[in-house]
């Protein structure tokens, strides 16, 4: 059985559903953290499939800016994840809704 | 120095008498009396002595090359709407240029003498000057937007002056009515304005001359009426004609000013400036003739009954632009610049006389308590009577040949309704003119304060200067005899010098333009600007004297048929004989043909109940209406949409999700 670029990218789709569907549902900020890796790691799948199946250097060329984009993202995201923690015991994403209409 | 750049150094003309209205508004106060009036008055010399500078150059160029446009920089450049700040100098503007400083610097140096002791004396000449200069703006303007500045300007100025004595409750009434009156006919000037920029692309005079001959004349018949409408308001003409009256609560040289060199000859220079659309709209030339000539005689009719010398000199301004305006309508332009440029001499010396005789009279303005003046200011009585005879076209005086070219025109033209009346006029002033003069300079001593067979007339404090009541005497008031005795005098030099010089001119004036072919030098220098504008001559000697001769008997009829009323003065200063012969007929025309007291009263019934319910109705349920419902609209919206806003960070990313994939759909459906 050859492995053809078709099943990475299922493969990409079926990890990039999951971390969509995880950010949708759950609650946990670190787990919504994970899910948008996820995420960014299924378009990394994909780009490179691409990049193999048209011969093309560009895609992965890509991907290195995504990793790049991404540790930065990481970096940020835990920091503002932390911060919160130290405030308010627990990091419940639907608690934290300082932001919306009517708020004190 | 070229001729060309000479020309193109004319915005000096109106800049000086500008700076000079700077100059005394900022520091008038430190400068004070009469330095101010020196100031004001040197700088209108020598803007006078620029704009001969400025004929001569032009006299030296060839007929054709007479038109100069200078821009001084980019006024307006908003898209296909470009206006320079540029001036145009050619005869017409030119002609008017040397009017405006020349009869302005003499009434300039009449006011320092008339205004001496006032209050306010620098500021009066900063207006004095700051209206000079809109006037010389006005009228050398390239194109019609320059041209409204200065038109505004001008308004302004009338409103300021007419009210320089605010204090006084009829002065301030008498400003704002001017202001008012002026402000309905700027509408027709704008209008028009509009309709020119439409149809043309442009608002220059100098773009404009060649293509008016190619609009429609439907077209060219509304801009002209419009500029009508502009130019009645201006120059006072039935039936915005009511302010001009009123407007001799300013200050006598202010009248002078207003009548005789700026101002009101504002409409008929509209009018010849854009004569190419009258050109080309027959019927709205017919409309301006008959303006005028209602006008003119209307207003003549009026003056006779008026008991104050200046609202008598008010009303024969009205007449004569009136015969201004019939020129204009019946193609002859140049003779009625020529008319524009006798009338403001011999009507500045009329003015001004009348200022000599008030400022000599204790602010006296009521001519049933004059008479005999002429034995105490004999050097006024003298230019006066110049300026009667010149005004009453008695040969060979500038008004018999600026009148009687345009009535002999009027012949020419086949349009006889309009010459019976323009002749009709013709009786009329030379009637009241010599009434003026009978009832001021001749006849008996009527100034004399009340004896004890009138003690009972009323003391009105004539001469009390804390006194707020208004000089100006209307038809029907009682006589107020002077509470002191006052002997009569002569005004100083600054004052009686004016009047002589313009005296001068009223008999000089004529001669510039004779009916005679080879003495037209009027007619020949203005030629460049009326181009193509074909004049009738007489088409025999004969004819035009005889024409000439049936004007001059009809004024001497006018003439004499007051000589007779009045050679003697006045019995009775409250009875004035002309009341007993007209009979009903006398209120009528005493009262302006209640012209004034209808526009009141529709103005204050109809006109301010409209008001009101256009303020009710219109302005806040409507206007404020639309401006508060578009707020509350806009406040409901926010609030429903507020809910959107929730702060669930995950319902954001469901947004956002959701969004991308009808992005996403639409795109696919689009491609597919």
């Amino acid at each position: 059985m050859t492995i053809t670029s078709t099943y990475y990218l299922v493969l990409a789709a079926a990890i990039f559903t999951i971390g969509a569907v995880g950010l949708l549902i759950r609650r946990n900020v670190i787990v919504m953290f994970m899910c948008v890796e996820l995420m960014l790691n299924a378009v990394n799948l994909t780009f490179v499939s691409f990049a193999r199946e048209l011969n093309d250097v560009r895609g992965q060329v890509l991907v290195f800016f995504t990793l790049v984009v991404a540790a930065a993202e990481v970096a940020v995201g835990l920091g503002i994840i932390v911060a919160i923690f130290r405030r308010r015991r627990g990091a419940t994403a639907d608690d934290l809704d300082l932001l919306r209409d009517g708020a004190p | 120095m070229s001729e060309r750049d000479i020309l193109d150094l004319v915005w000096i003309v109106p800049a000086l008498p500008l700076l000079g209205a700077a100059v005394l508004i900022l520091f008038g106060k430190r400068i004070g009396e009469p330095v101010a009036g020196w100031i004001a008055t040197g700088l209108m010399g020598l803007a006078f002595a620029w704009s001969i500078v400025t004929f001569v150059a032009m006299t030296n160029l060839p007929a054709d090359a007479r038109g100069n446009v200078v821009n001084i920089f980019t006024w307006l450049p908003a898209g296909a709407l470009h206006v320079d700040m540029g001036f145009f100098a050619d005869p017409l503007s030119v002609t008017w240029i040397m009017l405006v400083t020349g009869v302005g610097s003499l009434i300039h140096l009449y006011s320092i003498g008339y205004m001496h002791g006032d209050s306010r004396f620098s500021r009066f000449f900063a207006y004095l000057n700051l209206f000079a200069a809109s006037m010389l703006i006005l009228v050398l303007g390239s194109s019609f937007l320059v041209t409204f500045l200065g038109w505004e300007g001008v308004g302004l100025c009338s409103y300021l002056l007419v009210s320089f004595w605010f204090e006084r409750n009829a002065a301030a009434v008498a400003g704002k009515k001017a202001f008012v009156t002026n402000r309905v006919g700027d509408v027709g000037f704008l209008l028009a304005m509009f309709l020119i920029f439409a149809s043309y692309r442009t608002l220059d005079y100098a773009a404009l001359a060649p293509g008016a001959k190619f609009v429609s004349s439907g077209t060219a018949t509304a801009i002209a009426l419009l500029l009508l409408a502009a130019a009645v308001g201006k120059s006072a003409q039935f039936p915005l004609h009511l302010w001009l009256p009123d407007a001799m609560e300013g200050p006598t040289p202010v009248s002078a000013l207003i009548h005789a060199a700026t101002m009101v000859t504002a409409g008929v220079f509209l009018l010849c400036r854009a004569h190419a659309f009258l050109d080309v709209s027959g019927d709205a030339a017919t409309v301006v003739a008959w303006v005028g000539g209602i006008t003119a005689l209307l207003a003549g009719t009026v003056a006779v009954m008026q008991p104050d010398i200046k609202r008598v000199l008010a009303y024969s301004t009205v007449s004569q632009l009136g015969y201004m305006f019939l020129a204009v309508g019946i193609g002859a332009y140049t003779a009625a610049v020529f008319m524009v440029v006798c009338h403001a001499f011999y009507k500045g010396c009329l003015f001004l006389g009348a200022g000599s005789v008030i400022h000599g009279s204790h602010d006296n303005q009521d001519m049933r308590i004059m008479g005999r003046l002429r034995k105490f200011l004999p050097f006024t009585a003298f230019g006066m009577i110049v300026a009667w005879l010149a005004i009453a076209g008695i040969p060979p005086l500038a008004g018999f040949f600026a009148k009687d070219e345009i009535i002999t025109q009027a012949f020419l033209a086949d349009d006889y309704g309009l010459w019976i009346v323009a002749l009709v006029s013709a009786v009329f002033t030379g009637f009241y003119m010599t009434r003026l003069v009978f009832l001021t300079f001749y006849g008996n001593e009527r100034w004399h304060a009340a004896g004890e067979e009138s003690a009972d007339a009323t003391h009105l404090g004539v001469d009390d200067p804390d006194s707020d009541a208004s000089p100006t005497v209307s038809y029907g008031d009682p006589v107020r005899f002077p509470a002191a005795e006052h002997a009569p005098h002569e005004s100083p030099w600054p004052m009686v010098l004016p009047i002589l010089v313009l005296a001068g001119l009223a008999v000089a004036g004529g001669f510039l333009n004779m009916p005679f072919t080879t003495t037209k030098w009027f007619d020949d220098w203005l030629e460049p600007s009326f181009r193509g504008v074909s004049v009738t001559d007489p088409s025999s000697f004969v004819q035009g004297f005889v024409l000439e001769a049936v004007s001059v008997v009809l004024a001497l009829g006018g003439i004499l048929v007051a000589f007779r009323l009045y050679r003697r003065g006045l019995v009775d200063p409250s009875g004035e004989p002309l009341d007993a012969k007209l009979g009903a007929v006398a209120p009528l025309l005493g009262n302006a043909y209640y012209y004034d007291h209808t526009v009141s009263r529709v103005v204050d019934g109809p006109g301010r109940a409209l008001a009101t319910w256009l303020d009710r109705v219109v302005d806040t349920k409507i206007i404020d209406g639309a401006v508060n419902g578009v707020g509350v609209l806009v406040k409901r919206t926010a609030s429903a949409l507020g809910h959107v806003q929730n702060g669930l960070v995950r319902r954001y990313a469901l947004g956002i999700a959701l969004g991308t994939v009808a992005l996403l759909l639409y795109l696919v459906v689009r491609a597919g």
